[in-house]
């Protein structure tokens, strides 16, 4: 027997269990259209392979795999594809993503299958393709690439398989009726996943409030012989805890099956250990055992304001009002939708969102049933949030540094270890929304992060400027040098002729191409007056300008002349304006003007300084 | 449909910090009550007029502040001080001296610091402090038991007590009616053998004082219920506890006429229950982590014991949760709890 131990904190919410596992599970009828967003794992979206107007069979690829963390996407059931586009997802921010939207014809025509006969005889890296293929990521919750998980590295052994049966949030029952009606697929699921990772010990973990499915799952699991399956003395173990939110957390459940903590940051592997859910045990099956890709899954659909409440047997994509309608929901009594469950499942933006892999529960509550929450008062350290905390972390310190937006003394805190459970929030007497804080916070130094990151790049880019200056700058000197000393060798060897003459030459010289080029550069000028560019135009009409200074010296007088006139005007309409209005700056003006003034009389005095030496000269 | 958009959790367990204060107040009913019973309403009258004054106080302020005045004066936290002020001033005690305190209390440790959960010091703590050391002669003169009174003096009513709290009437006999507390007998004492201290001055009892063994006996009932609604954790009063008890152990030397008194004298007399599960229990103003709480709790017991010993001050509640209070950011800064998957603490 696998000894069991405890995790810190936890709370023990209301469980509502039991209202939607009175019926079997129902098989929900084929929508009219489907919504697949092409991001419903963690990782890169996948990319379409169809086009609008393609007709699709059921269990058809629709879009690919992009990289290593990705997984594809299949047509849930036959129709024709009507729509690639941003329509809204089912996600905390309720923002828009593209989706694949098929138009079904009802038939539920599937693409050609070809069952494996005998998967034992693959090996791990076919298995996991078959796995990464048939688009499984993980449906507990976060929904991180399956083949990801299993295709640990060589140089880590993994010894250890846990099956999450937890399913330790209120309301939610996907899990519950999946082992009640599907002991046989979960067990077979179980077997392929051995196969893989070859493990020596297999624990099932199941909370207290599920006994009832206990001794199914263990009469399915006797039936694989997994020793022979990993060539291992490996044994599968049922093992049964206290019911305890969150002990369904990864990392919690490994703690409690094997009295160990993934280290910070780290992951499980590094502890021998992988975890996976239940439902993905069955994806797995449907895909190795009966080539079917994941396109369908149990979602719970629950609360108060629906009359049925049962879990559905439903195609991914399906909307949520089409699963609501099933369940008779009472528009009028909901005033929130939740995806997932009470503790960690988001608030849907509309109805019109679709089912997606991870989509566990749809709870529908009363105001009764969940309250609208009430405004926060006042964190009296009271630390019941500490006491509930599974990570051990102080709740209370991170509110208040939260406040603060001390990022520093929130990494301190270990913010990062905050599995953002709910249970302090649930347990805060002020009503404190703490989670809520701690992301933003998490955002806020994620932001840091990458503000640093920029920092430092612009660093770089500040030094290699200086570098290459300097590189420059050192380059002409020795240019310079070169040449002295090359004026110095012409010097020598025509004898008598001294040194400096030489230089002089060579300057004259240099001089003279300037002067060429500039010619040049003023012939392109008056071409590029009429460039499209205004810069260029500007730059051309400014070298004209000058160009024509040179030649006639008396027009830039006159023209200093102009401008110091027009700002004489300005600046005294500006000092009337002012008098006018008691402006304050009344003074102030009254000096520009002075000055304006001084300028007009500094600039025409230098124009017929102009005139008359020029007069004197002719 | 306009469907509500927050944040997860969802869920709430239905406890608000108005039903914590609420409870609070209902566990003191038992220490009170022994209060009223072993020295007469003059507590009742402390009580009713702090809360008077804590009310309009904490109201004024908040208006000053610009904050909801119904939605702060609806936590409870201010009549919570109210109660626990009124309930360590000696009983009968004028008017102006409830105000005075509550003023300390209320105005300058809790609202000038940004109100409920950002006041470092136990508020009534503080104006407790501010009152002792003010008017000494007034906080030390403790009603005498009822049960100790001569046949002669008679217990004021009610409605009496009221009238000698607002001035308007003189205590029956001031030379009767109070007398020295058993803390204050032991500590002026410096001939006497425990033995005949106690037989000399009735205001001994079996274990504490006359009266006050009832009394701490009221306000552990109310503790142990506060314990079992969790509204607190053990570590910080328990602690307490135990450190004043290891530390009058260490020093009880069976008796002699240097002694402080035996360790559960130590913990029957004067304020010391009361204080570990109402005064050391606040939150507000205590560490934050279990480990810290221990050491927090601790660290009072031993202070009490220090200056009830070796002080100049009788009972040293106040002034021990004081010095703790201040102690508080450091311990918090080295009991910091090890976060699941941090082998070693981070610092």
């Amino acid at each position: 027997m696998n000894n069991i131990w405890d995790f810190h904190g936890g709370i023990h919410p209301l469980e509502n269990k039991t209202q939607s596992l009175s019926k079997a599970i129902v098989t929900a009828p084929i929508a009219p259209q489907l919504t697949l967003p092409l991001s419903q794992h963690i990782g890169a979206p996948a990319k379409p392979i169809v086009q609008v107007g393609d007709q699709v069979l059921k269990g058809q690829c629709i879009a690919a795999a992009v990289g290593p963390v990705s997984v594809p996407l299949h047509a849930p059931t036959s129709g024709t594809v009507i729509a690639i586009e941003q329509r809204t997802i089912p996600h905390a921010s309720g923002l828009e993503d593209n989706c694949i939207v098929i138009e079904t014809n009802g038939k539920d025509e599937w693409r050609t299958r070809n069952p494996l006969a005998d998967y034992t005889q693959l090996d791990k890296s076919t298995l996991i393709k078959i796995i990464s293929d048939a688009g499984i990521s993980g449906m507990g919750g976060a929904g991180f690439p399956t083949s990801i998980k299993l295709n640990t590295r060589d140089d880590i052994s993994i010894d250890t398989l846990i099956l999450n049966a937890t399913e330790c949030e209120p309301y939610i029952t996907a899990d519950h009726s999946l082992m009640r009606e599907y002991a046989d697929e979960i067990a077979s699921g179980v077997a392929i996943l051995a196969k893989i990772i070859k493990p020596t010990k297999i624990l099932f973990g199941i909370e207290d409030n599920k006994l009832d499915v206990v001794d199914g799952i263990t009469a399915a699991l006797a039936q694989h012989d997994f020793a022979a399956l990993t060539g291992l003395a490996t044994e599968a173990e049922v093992i049964t805890f206290p019911t305890k939110y969150p002990s369904g957390g990864e990392k919690q459940l490994i703690q409690i099956l094997t009295g160990k903590e993934v280290p910070s940051g780290g992951l499980p592997a590094q502890l021998g250990i992988v975890c996976q859910n239940i439902g993905t045990a069955v994806a797995i099956h449907n895909a190795v055992c009966l080539d079917e890709p994941l396109i369908s899954r149990i979602t719970t659909v629950t609360g108060d304001a629906v009359n049925q409440p049962c879990n559905y047997h439903v195609l991914l994509g399906t909307p949520v009002e089409f699963l609501l309608a099933q369940s008779d929901y009472q528009e009028n009594q909901s005033a929130r939708l939740i995806m997932g469950g009470p503790m960690m499942g988001f608030a849907l933006a509309n109805t019109a969102v679709p089912v997606i892999k991870t989509s566990n529960c749809i709870l529908a509550p009363t105001e009764q049933e969940l309250p609208t929450p009430p405004p926060a008062q006042a964190c009296i350290r009271c630390g019941m949030c500490a006491e509930a905390c599974p990570a051990s972390l102080l709740p209370q310190q991170l509110y208040w540094f939260a406040q603060g937006k001390e990022l520093d003394k929130l990494e301190e805190h270990n913010i990062a270890d905050c599995i953002e459970c709910g249970a302090c929030s649930y347990v805060c007497p002020s009503n404190i929304p703490l989670v809520q804080y701690y992301r933003a916070s998490k955002v806020d130094i994620q932001q840091r992060k990458v503000d640093h990151q920029n920092a430092e790049l612009a660093k770089e880019r500040f030094d290699a400027r200086q570098d290459r200056l300097q590189r420059l700058e050192d380059e002409k000197i020795a240019a310079r040098q070169a040449r002295q000393a090359a004026a110095k060798l012409a010097a020598e060897q025509r004898g008598k002729e001294d040194v400096r003459s030489v230089a002089v030459e060579a300057a004259v010289e240099r001089v003279k191409a300037k002067k060429a080029k500039g010619a040049q550069e003023n012939q392109a000028n008056i071409i590029a007056t009429e460039s499209d560019d205004p810069i260029a135009r500007a730059v051309a009409k400014r070298a004209a300008q000058q160009a024509e200074d040179a030649a006639n010296p008396e027009n830039k007088l006159v023209r200093a002349v102009e401008s110091a006139e027009q700002r004489v005007s300005k600046s005294q309409t500006r000092v009337v304006d002012a008098e006018a209005n008691n402006d304050e700056n009344l003074a102030i003006f009254k000096q520009a003007a002075e000055k304006a003034e001084a300028k007009l009389a500094s600039a025409q005095q230098a124009l017929t300084d102009f005139r008359a030496q020029n007069s004197a000269q002719e | 449909m306009a469907l509500m958009r927050i944040t997860s959790p969802h869920a709430h367990n239905k406890q608000s910090t108005s039903d914590v204060m609420k409870l609070v107040l209902l566990a003191t009913l038992p220490g009170v009550l022994a209060l009223t019973v072993a020295f007469g309403w003059g507590t009742v009258i402390n009580i009713l007029l702090a809360s008077i004054f804590g009310l309009g106080l904490e109201a004024l302020a908040l208006a000053a502040r610009k904050r909801p005045i119904a939605f702060y004066l609806k936590d409870y936290s201010a009549l919570v001080t109210a109660v626990l002020l009124g309930i360590a001033l000696p009983p009968y005690s004028a008017w102006w001296i409830l105000l005075t305190g509550m003023f300390f209390s209320i105005i300058v440790a809790k609202q000038l610091y940004g109100g409920l959960g950002y006041n470092p010091f136990n508020p009534a703590m503080v104006g407790y402090v501010v009152l002792l050391i003010s008017f000494p002669i007034q906080m030390t003169t403790w009603a005498a038991p009822i049960e100790l009174l001569p046949a002669s003096v008679s217990v004021p009513n009610l409605w009496d007590s009221l009238l000698i709290a607002l001035g308007f009437m003189q205590f029956p006999s001031v030379d009767g009616f109070t007398m020295a507390t058993p803390l204050d007998l032991l500590r002026q004492n410096n001939a006497l053998m425990i033995d005949d201290l106690k037989q000399q001055y009735s205001q001994f009892g079996q274990w504490g004082g006359t009266g006050w063994e009832w009394v701490s006996i009221g306000f552990l009932a109310g503790g142990l219920f506060l314990l079992y609604r969790k509204i607190f954790t053990w570590h910080a009063p328990i602690s307490m506890l135990v450190a004043l008890g290891l530390m009058s152990a260490l020093f009880y030397d069976g008796g002699s006429s240097a002694s402080s008194g035996s360790p559960p004298f130590q913990l029957l007399t004067g304020a010391a229950i009361f204080g570990a599960f109402f005064i050391v229990t606040d939150p507000v103003s205590s560490a934050v982590s279990n480990k810290g709480r221990i050491i927090y709790g601790a660290g009072i017991g031993i202070l009490i014991f220090l200056i009830r010993k070796w002080g100049n001050y009788p009972d040293a509640v106040a002034f021990a949760v004081l010095l703790m209070n201040f102690a508080a950011p450091l311990i918090d800064h080295y009991t910091q709890p090890t976060t699941y998957g941090h082998s070693k603490k981070s610092k």
